[in-house]
């Protein structure tokens, strides 16, 4: 049975800027299930970190929440709590979810560390003020995360300051920070993009593994489609402020339905062919300063129907998983296939899964 | 263009036993390259790759003479260019041999008007007899990148991400460099806009016939621009050749470590797939010890005697 623990519904938000408003969330839904992992991916702009804060209550000060829910559900002592989180304010978010119930790690490892204050403090800190935890157990339990985490030689490293470190170490440390209040939720907003490739495939299979002993759901929020296939069970593509496209990975991957998720697959570079030059999907994305009439995505795609420049699409129903809002879906669209050399990329996908199938290499 | 073509044989750029040192106190001195060789032939694109702190970003920088190297020579054009150079060779150095940059943002005078930052080069040089002239150089360079030519009036913090990185090549491009080195030059930008570019840079080489020293660490992208890779790791270029020889047939451990860590975006082969480990401080291997040796063709991997046969 999937636990629901997390649920948006229709979240508007917008920013108050000297050129004007700018709608940077326009109408998302999204559900996390305990234990799953959900991908938010999408260009800069397309406001998948504006999401993932208002969940936090941590927005800039010049945003406002227009419209929409953010219900979170926990256990407080056996029993089951489900809150509202934008009806609370800060101090009480402060006190009964950030850190506690919902954790976030952020994209670069410096600045969400404090310079000054040694990491196993940092690491203890939480733990001191949720749950009032005695400092010799708290110091207990910090040794123990760091070591959860891969660091070695935790002991020393506890009265290290964050500049000793190295980058991948400080993104652990980070971790170990959002793990030691055991949060039933982890956002991850670009948690790897910061480091190195031979790091982020270390961090990302720390993150699966700690998930999987401790029941934990994540969100990931990436713009790195190959992080999503490696890490993700639910995809959400998001488009200027919109999810378009949502589904589980192998539908998101081997059947998607809009053309933007197309354009993005298209686009990755793929290292098994020998392709002179890069897909790319034209133009750039709306500004959303300006209202949007419409399908946002249909100035840049060459699949656009007439009604897209008038009238948004909604969320068609592909499956009971898999959704996605373009007016190709409707019954009475013009039948579109996907393009030659995704289908061709998509059946290369599919050979080379099979293969691994086969052979269970590593 | 005969004069370009006519120097095909020999490299554009040489670098033999590069040793960049820097000096942090009298105990401590960081060995950020370490015996670095290697070349660029006229119209090739040679990938430097590397974690954070393999030297990468050093190496392009005293290539094109930000730094005094401490020891070796680097080549360019057939003329020597470490140690103290003549005022000629400089100023033949700062027009054939241009930078981008990671940041470009960071890298244009916010205070300056878009088509002032590209004409910069050409103002210093004086390679114009009148305003107009200058305008229509300017105006040329922004439609080869892809801009209009009313972009020129504006300032840099009136583009987006990806317009500003065309700006920063249409910068080192109106010089018409022989060797562009691009340090990161996509690594700040987005995913869509990364192809663009890489596009672009591409389709000015195959036109302009200039060389690139791409530096980057995202391999997939570097797979796709270069013709020759290098693989950098602290300090040492471990690993270098075409870049279907470095992707088939990786040889150095750390290479097939740093090739294994690039995340296919393919879930069903993601899902069981594990990365290759590697662990300098465990792997026994001193980078130190080991001498160049050729596997095949331009494939050189840096290495003992006895490690070489065993990888092989």
């Amino acid at each position: 049975m999937r636990e629901k623990i997390l649920s948006i519904q229709n979240l508007n938000i917008s920013f108050e800027t000297t050129a004007g408003v700018v709608n940077a969330v326009r109408g998302v839904n999204l559900s996390v299930y305990r234990g799953e992992t959900v991908a938010l991916v999408g260009e800069s702009g397309s406001g998948k970190s504006v999401s993932a804060k208002a969940i936090m209550g941590i927005l800039a000060k010049n945003g406002t929440i227009d419209s929409g829910d953010i219900t979170l559900s926990y256990y407080r002592q056996e029993e089951k709590v489900t809150r509202d989180i934008l009806s609370m304010d800060k101090k009480e978010i402060r006190r009964h979810v950030n850190g506690k119930r919902i954790a976030m790690v952020f994209q670069d490892p410096m600045t969400s560390l404090n310079p000054l204050i040694p990491v196993g403090k940092q690491v203890m800190e939480g733990m001191l003020w949720h749950y009032h935890t005695p400092k010799e157990e708290a110091y207990q339990k910090a040794l123990d995360l760091l070591k959860l985490v891969g660091i070695t030689d935790a002991e020393k490293r506890m009265k290290n300051y964050p500049h000793q470190l190295s980058g991948g170490m400080r993104q652990r440390v980070v971790i170990a920070i959002a793990l030691s209040c055991d949060p039933d939720l982890l956002i991850c907003d670009e948690p790897t993009t910061a480091l190195d490739v031979t790091i982020q495939s270390k961090i990302l299979e720390l993150i699966q593994e700690i998930q999987k002993r401790k029941k934990l759901s994540v969100i990931y929020i990436t713009h790195d489609l190959g992080v999503v296939a490696k890490v993700a069970d639910y995809v959400n593509v998001m488009y200027a402020g919109k999810i378009v496209e949502s589904g589980t990975v192998n539908e998101v991957f081997y059947e998607p339905k809009h053309p933007y998720t197309w354009g993005l697959l298209s686009a990755m570079p793929d290292l098994g062919t020998e392709d002179e030059r890069l897909y790319t999907i034209p133009g750039s994305p709306p500004n959303l300063l300006h209202k949007i009439t419409g399908d946002a995505f249909a100035p840049r795609n060459k699949y656009a129907l007439k009604i897209d420049s008038r009238v948004e699409p909604p969320m068609f129903r592909v499956s009971d998983t898999h959704y996605a809002a373009t007016w190709l879906l409707h019954p009475k669209a013009p039948k579109v296939e996907l393009p030659e050399e995704l289908k061709a990329r998509i059946d290369r996908m599919m050979k080379e899964g099979e293969h691994y199938d086969k052979t269970g290499k590593q | 263009m005969t004069k370009r073509e006519n120097s095909k044989t020999a490299p554009l750029l040489e670098v033999k036993g590069l040793k960049q040192y820097f000096r942090v106190s009298r105990k401590f001195t960081v060995k950020a390259v370490e015996d670095v060789s290697f070349y660029i032939n006229p119209g090739e694109t040679y990938g430097l790759v590397g974690e954070s702190g393999s030297g990468k970003t050093t190496i392009g920088r005293s290539v094109i003479h930000l730094y005094e190297p401490t020891a070796g020579e680097i080549l360019f054009d057939g003329m020597n260019i470490s140690g103290r150079l003549k005022g000629e060779t400089e100023r033949n150095l700062r027009v054939n041999m241009q930078m981008i940059f990671q940041d470009p943002m960071a890298c244009l005078n916010p205070r300056r008007k878009v088509g002032d930052i590209i004409a910069q080069g050409l103002d210093i040089h004086h390679r114009y007899h009148s305003a107009k002239e200058r305008e229509e150089l300017v105006a040329d360079i922004l439609h080869k990148v892809g801009l209009a030519p009313e972009h020129a009036n504006r300032y840099p913090h009136q583009f987006s991400g990806g317009q500003r990185q065309r700006v920063g090549i249409a910068r080192a491009l109106i010089m018409n460099p022989k060797l562009i080195i691009a340090d990161e030059c996509i690594s700040a930008l987005d995913m869509s806009i990364q192809a663009q570019v890489v596009n672009l840079m591409k389709d000015l080489q195959q036109e302009n016939g200039m060389a690139y020293l791409f530096i980057a660490h995202d391999l997939s992208m570097v797979k796709y621009i270069s013709d020759r890779i290098g693989v950098l790791h602290l300090g040492h270029l471990l690993e270098t050749g075409t870049t279907d020889e470095i992707f088939s047939h990786p040889v150095h451990p750390y290479t097939k470590s740093l090739l294994s860590a690039i995340p296919h975006p393919n879930p069903l082969a993601e899902r069981k797939r594990k990365a290759l480990q590697y662990d300098y401080k465990t792997s026994g291997i001193d980078y130190g010890e080991g001498t160049m040796h050729q596997v095949e063709g331009t494939h050189y991997v840096r290495c003992t005697d006895q490690e070489y046969d065993s990888w092989k």
